[in-house]
């Protein structure tokens, strides 16, 4: 698998430096006016060449959002946005390449060394340029790898998902080739007048992944290692549609456990599923942005509207999360119980160190009947960072037989962070069943130092102890993923004791 | 020779008290020393003093281990070192599998001391073997390091702690505490069989009844901070039949 992945890094790399070539000169001519106005949302859609019924639900968000306010419920701290001192549509940003890794930051590589990848994957990932005409053999070799793999990897995964009858394309794609299946289900879980952020994505959304499952077929792999091929530079307003149709599953990953870096500040973006019956969609994100420097200063903004709808009966929707970068984070992956005997999880790892704060959690809405929810959430705030859990668990009134179970846990490192829980609990129907745990827990001295007296550093301590916390929560990760998961875990606490 | 261990006028304090008060001590490779005395004599701290726990502050003194400058190291260098601290009270770490936690310990000493790292079959062959000799359930292993332990289950996990970890000096903080006639002598025969030509152990105790199974080479009596007496054997018996009032005078 590992090198699998590393092939497709490669791959990515590579990708992103021929678009380079490809675009200096375009650059100017790619960008949308600075500000967002029907012209932005229009040279957008243009663009993009769709059709005019995308346009007008662009539009027709845009001319919503105009009335909206931005929320300000969330326990988050920021300077005011100015929207209209943004670019809302920018060819894909070239990375800023340098000629080789000792140009690197000496900090990001230890970084990547903590986590495994190994260094020709860090250059691609980087990068680094080889630079034309060199006859370094390393370098060359890399090209040749990559380019031999690059077309036997990804011609073999598009066969095996269509001969399973998978769609997966970027959503502009799909707007164009599946129009009746984008037109039936865009929006319909998280419709244009949703939120603040999500209908400002709904007016000016870039691209993002469309996934379509037909009935009975269990998608033959995880969607996550071709995410990474595909989806470079989809900027700052991703927005994925995910339809599993009637008895069909799959697994879809979202994210990268290496170090991200983007120089948009502002991410909002919105990911629908939606589960017909029998079926079931299991989502997993790692993310890893930039969480600002040690003095707080930069990172990026998540503003994220993620929702599934299980509206099919026996349908089931499990969100897994470990969220460990951003300098703020608001989001809150939720569940709609539509369908009868619906099920929806969602289990999350939430990680605050130096300025970095979280405003996160869940709602579960259980509509149908017999419908059952898991929230099982971690948060771990070091540093001077703020970590919110906020959640709803609701039943509506015809909603016999609702049940949830919500453990919500705590840990503190450090006396200067904060830990908050505000969870929200409705039940309309009587026959509803509704569980809530929390604890807040401060990591004791005594037990970091009964691990440093068997060896372990400090860090290595403070590690240990975490992955002990989330683990519960580790487990949902697909295996290949826990392991890097884990590692990511450790580091984004470094430095957060003594 | 060196000693393995020389400790020279060692005084420490804790929040301004002061608890050891020039104490002297020199354990040389093979032997077993217990360390006996009053509540507040200055017992655990001692451990904690050599072991490097925060909080303590070393006003005077020094310590060698085999002739390194002990106070120089950091906690986890002294570990990797060969010092190992079996607690009176050992810490529960949960939802960390407790063979997780050993392989963990053991690779980051030997990461420390230039050694590689033992794969996790090799580590769990190694385990399995002292869980055996120690009458540890192999599901044990899988259990969150401690949680829920009995108090005879956390005492063997620390016996089986150090068989792993191989360590050259052994301190025992108060290992009889919470344990039954049969729990005690396991963990005796465990300690004994880490009896070895170049390593040495402190057995610190309350009672004699733990020394009639880790039989000591040398008894000191600890008071106010300082070793007051020394002796053989037999001074642990002499010390049942008397008790500590007289040292405890002594010492004021």
């Amino acid at each position: 698998m590992a090198a699998v992945q590393e092939t497709i890094e490669q791959v990515r790399g590579i990708d992103v430096d021929q678009y380079r070539y490809g675009f200096e000169t375009l650059i100017d001519s790619e960008k949308a006016p600075k500000g967002l106005s029907e012209e932005t949302v229009k040279f957008i859609s243009q663009k993009k060449n769709e059709p005019d019924w995308m346009l007008q639900w662009r539009l027709e968000a845009y001319r919503r959002w105009l009335t909206m306010q931005e929320p300000t419920w969330a326990r988050v701290d920021y300077p005011r946005i100015d929207f209209q001192d943004l670019y809302y549509y920018a060819a894909p940003k070239p990375k800023k390449t340098v000629s080789s890794l000792d140009e690197i930051d000496p900090e990001i590589l230890k970084t990547y060394e903590k986590l495994g990848i190994p260094l020709r994957e860090v250059a691609m990932l980087e990068g680094v340029e080889p630079k034309p005409g060199e006859e370094d053999p390393a370098r060359r070799k890399i090209a040749v790898d990559a380019v031999f793999d690059s077309v036997s990897v990804a011609t073999t995964f598009k066969a095996e998902l269509k001969k399973a009858g998978v769609i997966f394309m970027p959503i502009s794609e799909a707007i164009r080739e599946h129009p009746e299946l984008v037109q039936k289900y865009l929006g319909s879980v998280v419709p244009t007048s949703d939120n603040f952020y999500a209908t400002l994505n709904s007016a000016v959304f870039s691209d993002g992944s469309f996934v379509y499952v037909p009935p009975g077929v269990r998608c033959p792999m995880e969607l996550s290692t071709y995410f990474r091929i595909n989806e470079r530079n989809t900027g700052q307003f991703e927005r994925t549609l995910i339809i599993a149709d009637k008895g069909s599953y799959v697994s879809y990953l979202e994210g990268c456990t290496a170090p991200q870096r983007d120089e948009n500040q502002l991410h909002a973006a919105v990911v629908e599923l939606v589960a017909l019956d029998d079926a079931e969609i299991k989502y997993s994100t790692v993310q890893n942005w930039y969480p600002g420097n040690s003095e707080g200063k930069g990172g990026i903004y998540n503003f994220v509207t993620k929702r599934g709808d299980c509206r099919g009966a026996n349908s089931k929707i499990s969100w897994t999360q470990v969220e460990t970068g951003s300098a703020i984070t608001w989001k809150y992956p939720s569940c709609i119980l539509r369908g009868d005997n619906s099920r929806g999880e969602f289990y999350s790892i939430a990680i605050s160190n130096g300025f970095q704060q979280v405003d996160s959690g869940t709602k579960m809405i259980h509509l149908g009947k017999n419908t059952s929810s898991r929230i099982i959430s971690k948060g771990i705030a070091a540093g001077k960072s703020q970590n919110t859990y906020r959640g709803l668990v609701t039943a509506h009134r015809k909603a016999t037989g609702a049940r949830n179970f919500t453990a919500c846990d705590s840990l503190l490192i450090g006396d200067k962070c904060g830990a908050h829980t505000v969870p929200y609990i409705e039940a309309k129907n009587s026959s509803a069943t509704f569980e809530h745990e929390a604890t807040t827990s401060k990591i004791s001295e005594d037990v970091l130092f009964y691990c440093i007296q068997r060896g372990l550093s400090q860090e290595e301590a403070v590690g240990l102890v975490v992955n002990g916390f989330v683990k519960d929560v580790l487990q949902q990760l697909p295996m290949e993923f826990a392991v890097e998961a884990q590692k990511l875990i450790s580091i984004s606490l470094e430095g957060s004791v003594g | 020779m060196t000693a393995l261990l020389e400790i020279r006028g060692l005084k420490a304090e804790i929040d301004d008290r002061q608890i050891l008060n020039g104490l002297d001590l020199t354990v040389n490779k093979g032997e077993i020393h217990a360390i006996m005395g009053p509540n507040g004599a200055g017992k655990s701290t001692l451990s904690y003093v050599l072991s490097g726990k925060p909080g303590y502050e070393i006003t005077a003194g020094e310590v060698f281990l085999n002739g390194e400058d002990l106070l120089a190291m950091d906690p986890d260098e002294r570990a990797a070192k060969g010092l190992f601290l079996a607690f009176q009270y050992p810490l529960e770490i949960p939802g960390v599998a407790t063979l997780t936690f050993l392989r963990t310990a053991l690779n980051a000493q030997r990461k420390k001391r230039g050694e590689e790292e033992l794969s996790s079959p090799d580590v769990l062959k190694r385990v399995r073997e002292l869980a055996k000799q120690l009458s540890i359930d192999p599901d044990m292993l899988k259990r969150p390091l401690n949680v829920g332990f009995s108090g005879g289950e956390k005492k063997r996990n620390e016996t089986l702690q150090m068989a792993l970890l191989e360590p050259k000096l052994c301190v025992l903080d108060e290992t009889d505490s919470g344990l039954d006639i049969d729990a005690l002598r396991i963990v005796a025969d465990g300690v004994n069989r880490l009896r070895a030509a170049d390593r040495g152990m402190i057995v610190i105790t309350h009672y004699q009844r733990l020394l009639d199974y880790i039989v000591p080479d040398v008894v000191h009596v600890l008071a106010a901070g300082r070793i007051v007496k020394t002796g053989g054997k037999e001074l642990a018996l002499e010390l049942e039949a008397t008790g500590y009032a007289q040292y405890q005078s002594e010492a004021a």
